[in-house]
């Protein structure tokens, strides 16, 4: 059938995987926004900035201390999460009971310095990085050729969201968290600290930012433009799945990666546009997002 | 005998006056208009800024006895912005010519301002060979390369080596519409066959689903008809999907110095590319780029482009000199009489299209092995006389030359 369409069949698995794999981070990144905003009514722009710190993170443990990837994955989020702590500490402490609008534009304002202080020192060609060799070559699947990186993507970021969404809802550190921010006071009361879990939520949603980069510096360019590119995109999912949804993140993120291969099939040249064609037509019915809580 | 008194002093002022009025506005100010921040932004950016400066300081500081300034201003590969830009600096900033300018789009929109507003525009940085074809100014001049250059050196030489299929990966924007279709041209011309394209939008990040297509198309060769960012991220991810072990030969139609600094040999090693100069071609080439080196913030030797801004402006500064004056119209004429001899060009003309006619160079990416010394890149395999390289006059369309 689908080749009376004019479709291949190959062709089109292909493009499916491929939205699959882009989707991965999507989910990734949109995973620490939501994280953010729903535990901490903060909308941090800072994302892709962040995400960008991990990638350079990564190349520059390589670089100058000699450690691979696999290090990487490991003390990147951890040095870049704790830069968060500190953002968090100095200046998103002061502005929690204030409207929205201001952490965003604290944010954003962050994220332009670092990008601009980044590309003043690299430039903006970007700095080469490998896959470690373990994950490098291609597996024949039969209707295309998948490498072996871009499908530890895939595992990888399934096991990191599903492991986030399974602390935050199901286990009680989760609850503590969800409840702490419903109530701060009253939970201060029972003897949590509080602020400290707030710090340690941003701080941790920093550090998947941070670890989505070391995953993509082997594939895409390591430069201190990578994340400005991506945020907006990023920002339309979490708007998708709705703003407070941890679940909505993941699942939007993963299913608008597959709509967006599958415009680049059909026509590539809409392929940067089609996500925010559907952020309009979500917002027009459903405003609070597609599992979103809150409005 | 009070009134000649008065009658000579006023005309010794007039007479004074006059040899001043000569450069408009009592200064030459020279504006480097380029991408400073995003995917181009190494290939001009600030690098063009300090290669205008050195011209300026190479050539005295002065050019009768009225100062030269140089000013800068990032387009971000945006038209509208690139013409406010210069739409500003020509009105209200007393700006005489605009140099550099990449991506061809905002290149075609200054070529506008500049003939409506007669102004010199001399273009080291865009591709499109429509700029000395159907949109040819008498005050435009394309320095460096140019799309049909690129086509005909990369696309003859490897269809020559048995490269007869072809499928193109495309910048959705003028440059690359433009690149794609004179090397489609130059592939068929050579006895070739283009099996399809795609067009994707400027500045993507992930490549993969395009590199999918190529592979399905079985085309022995998968054209990148696009630039700086674009192109390192093509090159890496079609590593990363063994398009090149598959069998399939990439041919990058337009690579720099940083995109190769940016890839690392071992990624872009084996590219056929198609330049017009190179830092380490000869000692004079080697002597300008240890000058810019030294004053380069990111250390980088220079790309042909940034060479291409310092020698048009010394050879503009020249002409105005030789002119007498720097309206456009008569530097212009004059620069079309006069020779380019420097460390970039030979016996280089300026033809009535505006094209400036030198040699290009085909190249080889060197493996990692081969590189002696940091940023030995390339190796040169041919010099394509000017004759060949560009388009014959006849064929552009451009409304000036008379038939």
């Amino acid at each position: 059938m689908l080749e009376a369409l004019g479709i291949s069949a190959p062709a089109l698995f292909g493009q499916l995987l491929i939205g699959l794999i882009n989707g991965s981070f999507y989910a990734l990144l949109s995973l620490g926004l939501a994280v953010i905003f729903g535990m901490l009514n903060i909308i941090n722009f800072t994302h892709g900035a962040q995400y960008m710190m991990g990638a350079f993170g990564a190349y520059l443990l390589l670089e100058h201390l000699h450690l691979g990837y696999w290090w990487a994955l490991i003390i990147a989020p951890i040095v870049v999460g704790l830069t968060g702590v500190i953002i968090e500490r100095l200046f998103l402490k002061q502005l929690y009971q204030l409207d929205h609008l201001y952490g965003l534009l604290l944010t954003f304002g962050i994220a332009l310095i670092i990008q601009g202080l980044f590309r003043n020192y690299y430039g903006s060609s970007g700095l080469p990085y490998r896959a470690p060799a373990e994950l490098q070559g291609v597996r024949n699947l039969g209707f295309m050729f998948l490498p072996n990186y871009r499908a530890w993507v895939i595992v990888v970021s399934l096991v990191v969201c599903l492991t986030t969404w399974f602390v935050i809802e199901r286990t009680r550190l989760g609850s503590y968290l969800r409840a702490a921010t419903e109530n701060p006071s009253l939970v201060r009361a029972f003897g949590i600290n509080v602020p400290r879990m707030i710090t340690l939520t941003y701080g941790f949603g920093v550090g998947l930012a941070a670890f989505a980069g070391v995953m993509a510096a082997p594939i895409y360019n390591v430069s201190p433009l990578m994340g400005a590119d991506l945020i907006i995109v990023v920002f339309a999912v979490v708007v998708i799945g709705g703003m407070g949804s941890i679940m909505g993140a993941i699942i939007t993120g993963f299913g608008l990666g597959v709509v967006e291969g599958l415009t680049k099939y059909f026509k590539p040249e809409a392929s940067d546009t089609v996500i925010f064609v559907i952020m309009v037509i979500v917002l027009l019915v459903r405003p609070a997002g597609l599992f979103g809580r809150r409005v | 005998m009070k009134n000649l008194f008065g009658l000579t002093m006023l005309a010794g002022l007039f007479a004074a006056g006059a040899a001043h009025a000569q450069i408009s506005d009592g200064v030459v100010k020279i504006g480097v208009l380029n991408d400073m921040s995003s995917l181009y932004a190494d290939i001009g950016g600030r690098g063009s800024v300090l290669a205008a400066e050195m011209a300026v300081e190479e050539f005295g500081g002065k050019v009768l006895d009225q100062p030269i300034q140089v000013i800068s201003g990032d387009h971000q590969n945006k038209p509208d912005i690139g013409a406010g830009l210069a739409r500003k600096w020509i009105d209200t900033e007393r700006v005489d010519t605009i140099v550099d300018v990449p991506t061809s789009s905002v290149a075609l929109a200054i070529q506008e301002v500049t003939r409506e507003k007669k102004r010199v525009f001399l273009m080291s940085g865009p591709a499109s060979s429509d700029l000395t074809g159907k949109a040819c100014s008498p005050y435009g001049f394309q320095w460096t390369y140019d799309t049909y250059a690129l086509a005909h050196g990369t696309g003859g030489a490897m269809v020559k080596q048995g490269g007869d299929t072809w499928f193109f990966i495309t910048a959705d924007y003028a440059f690359g519409h433009a690149l794609e279709r004179d090397t489609s041209d130059a592939v068929k011309a050579a006895g070739g066959k283009v099996l399809g394209s795609v067009k994707v939008p400027l500045n993507t990040q992930d490549f993969s689903s395009f590199l999918l297509q190529a592979q399905a198309s079985k085309a022995k060769v998968i054209g990148l008809a696009n630039a700086g960012g674009d192109t390192i991220n093509s090159i890496k991810q079609a590593a990363e999907f063994g398009i090149v072990a598959g069998g399939q030969k990439l041919a990058g139609l337009l690579v720099f110095l940083t995109d190769v600094d940016s890839l690392g040999l071992k990624s872009a090693q084996g590219l056929t590319i198609t330049s017009a100069w190179y830092w380490d071609k000869d000692d004079a080439s080697r002597a300008f780029a240890k000058r810019f080196m030294a004053r380069n913030p990111n250390g980088r030797p220079p790309t042909y482009t940034q060479a291409g801004v310092y020698t048009e402006v010394l050879f503009y500064l020249n002409a105005i000199k030789a002119a007498g004056t720097d309206a456009a119209d008569r530097v212009s004429a004059k620069m079309r009489t006069m020779k380019i001899n420097d460390f970039m060009t030979k016996d280089g003309w300026i033809r009535e299209d505006g094209r400036i006619m030198r040699d290009m160079y085909l190249e080889e990416v060197k493996s990692p092995q081969d590189s002696k010394y940091p940023y030995d890149y390339f190796k040169v395999l041919a010099t394509i006389p000017a004759e060949q390289a560009f388009r014959p006059l006849k064929d552009g369309g451009c409304p000036l030359v008379k038939n």
